[in-house]
């Protein structure tokens, strides 16, 4: 049986920034990015450089929903952190290619931060302008189109 | 500077199967800039595994996608057995390579056939199809199923392949390679085929490790990188190396996964020459309580299958970083100079699946 060592190193959100230009400059390749919410915010950055692997992982409280983003360091980060802003209703400041919530198509808004945080785009359909008008029910289509 | 203009492309369309948009920024007949838009048919197949049992996750884990199933629910099932500490059967290893590796052939011979059809060669588009059909057909014998195999499950495997299956496999194996040798040499040197294919698209090696390319994507480019390298299952019994290849273009990733076919035959070779006698699974004792990444090879690439058990039957977050979500950036950046006729066929050779990206 097989069981990958897979290191996983504590961060500040402050420090993110500076720590995966340091992963970028030595040749690490992005390999995805994780979010996960219960009680708190849980974000589980993952690198490799041939074969090792490599964790990051920030901790926050749901009432501040933001990060910043990496796309600086590496523009394929933009696909997970708009993903995270649709399902899990963060806030990534920086972000190259912002679809600002439109990245995917959803019946329901940050579907995966149940029940929503307090402030978070998902808290309230009316803070956002292409938010669904009811659940299940037809909806303008909002412009895609990022920024 | 020319007039720029956007053209829409997809969500359907000829080449695409799935629904993916782009939004093709053009000056004339060049596109400077690709916007996707995805979204459009987003399951939430991980929330999911909040309220089934996790073994049953298993199960909805290799619906994730109809090419590359087995090796979603082997992906599952590998997180979760290491999670619990579950040492599986070797047999039950040597089983999960074989099936992966006829998945492979499988995925790859569906890809050459759509991209042939794609630059307009009807007969190998049927001829490559006419092959896949009958690798199906031993996907079904020994496991039951031809597109949902079902036979992986957390502890092993469900049913046993016996020898003189495996002999038939063999026999049969045996005369598809040969025909696959036919096609490839057609793939390889046929000149309307390259000159559809080389020179186009062309992914730089810094490129596809800064954008995170996964898969036949980034080996096309010249990067020996293979998640089956790790030695998960009995890949770390078998004698084999990772395919490369060094022009980066479309060419380059067809003959990478042409090339991966030859090797998925020699593995299974491996193989079963290999295999151990005895059990196919092991008793299933608790409920996951810790986190894992497993990272497996797709044919499409790496795919990343993260567990987080809480102790209790429901799983507290699952995750799937399948290989077209990170084979989207690349695309974007090898789009970017590229011709507008070239389009399709440049979004064909990432080999997108849109049913594993929208999981």
């Amino acid at each position: 049986m097989m069981i990958e060592t897979q290191p996983l190193e504590p961060l500040d959100r402050a420090a993110l920034p500076a720590r995966v230009a340091a992963l970028a400059k030595e040749g690490w390749r992005l390999v995805q990015i994780c979010c996960s919410c219960r009680d708190a915010y849980e974000v589980t950055y993952s690198f490799d450089r041939e074969g090792r692997f490599l964790n990051l992982r920030i901790g926050f409280s749901k009432e501040d929903p933001a990060l910043p983003s990496i796309t600086e360091s590496y523009f394929g980060a933009f696909a997970y952190e708009n993903e995270m802003q649709d399902l899990f209703g963060l806030r990534l400041d920086g972000l190259k290619l912002n679809f600002h919530g439109n990245f995917y198509r959803l019946a329901k808004k940050n579907p995966f931060l149940d029940p929503p945080a307090a402030g978070s785009p998902g808290a309230s359909p009316a803070a956002s302008p292409s938010a669904p008008s009811a659940e299940g029910a037809p909806r303008a289509a909002p412009d895609p189109r990022p920024t | 500077m020319s007039r720029r203009t956007i053209i829409p492309f997809g969500p359907q369309h000829p080449v695409l199967p799935e629904p993916i948009h782009l939004d093709l920024v053009m000056e004339d007949e060049k596109v400077v800039e690709a916007i996707p838009s995805i979204g459009f048919i987003h399951r939430g197949l991980e929330k999911m595994a909040e309220k089934k049992d996790f073994q049953e996750m298993a199960y909805i884990a290799e619906r994730i996608c109809g090419i590359c199933s087995f090796i979603h629910s082997m992906g599952y099932c590998q997180a979760i057995e290491a999670v619990l500490r579950l040492e599986i059967p070797r047999r039950a290893e040597f089983l999960r390579v074989i099936w992966g590796e006829m998945s492979r052939i499988h995925s790859h011979l569906l890809w050459l056939g759509l991209t042939a059809d794609a630059f307009g060669f009807e007969s190998l588009f049927m001829h490559t199809w006419r092959l896949r059909e009958k690798l199906l057909d031993l996907i079904e014998e020994t496991s039951g199923g031809r597109v949902i195999f079902g036979v992986c499950k957390v502890g092993g495997v469900r049913r046993d392949v016996d020898a003189e299956a495996l002999d038939r496999l063999l026999a049969a194996l045996a005369d598809l390679e040969a025909d696959c040798r036919e096609i490839a040499a057609v793939f390889a040197r046929d000149a309307s085929v390259q000159r559809r294919l080389s020179g186009i698209g062309v992914l730089p090696k810094e490129e596809a490790l800064r954008l995170g390319a996964v898969g036949p994507t980034l080996r096309g480019s010249g990067v020996p990188s293979d998640s089956r390298r790790l030695g998960y299952a009995a890949y770390d019994a078998l004698d084999w190396a990772p395919v490369t290849e060094e022009a980066g273009d479309c060419r380059a990733r067809c003959l990478v996964r042409m090339r991966e076919i030859a090797q998925s035959f020699d593995l299974i070779r491996q193989a079963v020459a290999k295999i151990p006698e005895g059990p196919v699974s092991a008793k299933v004792v608790g409920a996951p309580r810790g986190e894992y990444f497993a990272r497996l090879e797709q044919p499409r690439g790496e795919v990343v299958y993260y567990v987080k058990g809480n102790g209790t039957k429901h799983l507290e977050r699952f995750r799937v970083r399948t290989p077209t979500f990170a084979n989207l950036p690349p695309l974007l950046k090898i789009l970017q100079g590229c011709e507008l006729p070239d389009v399709p066929i440049i979004v064909l050779t990432i080999d997108p699946c849109i049913s594993c990206a929208e999981r």
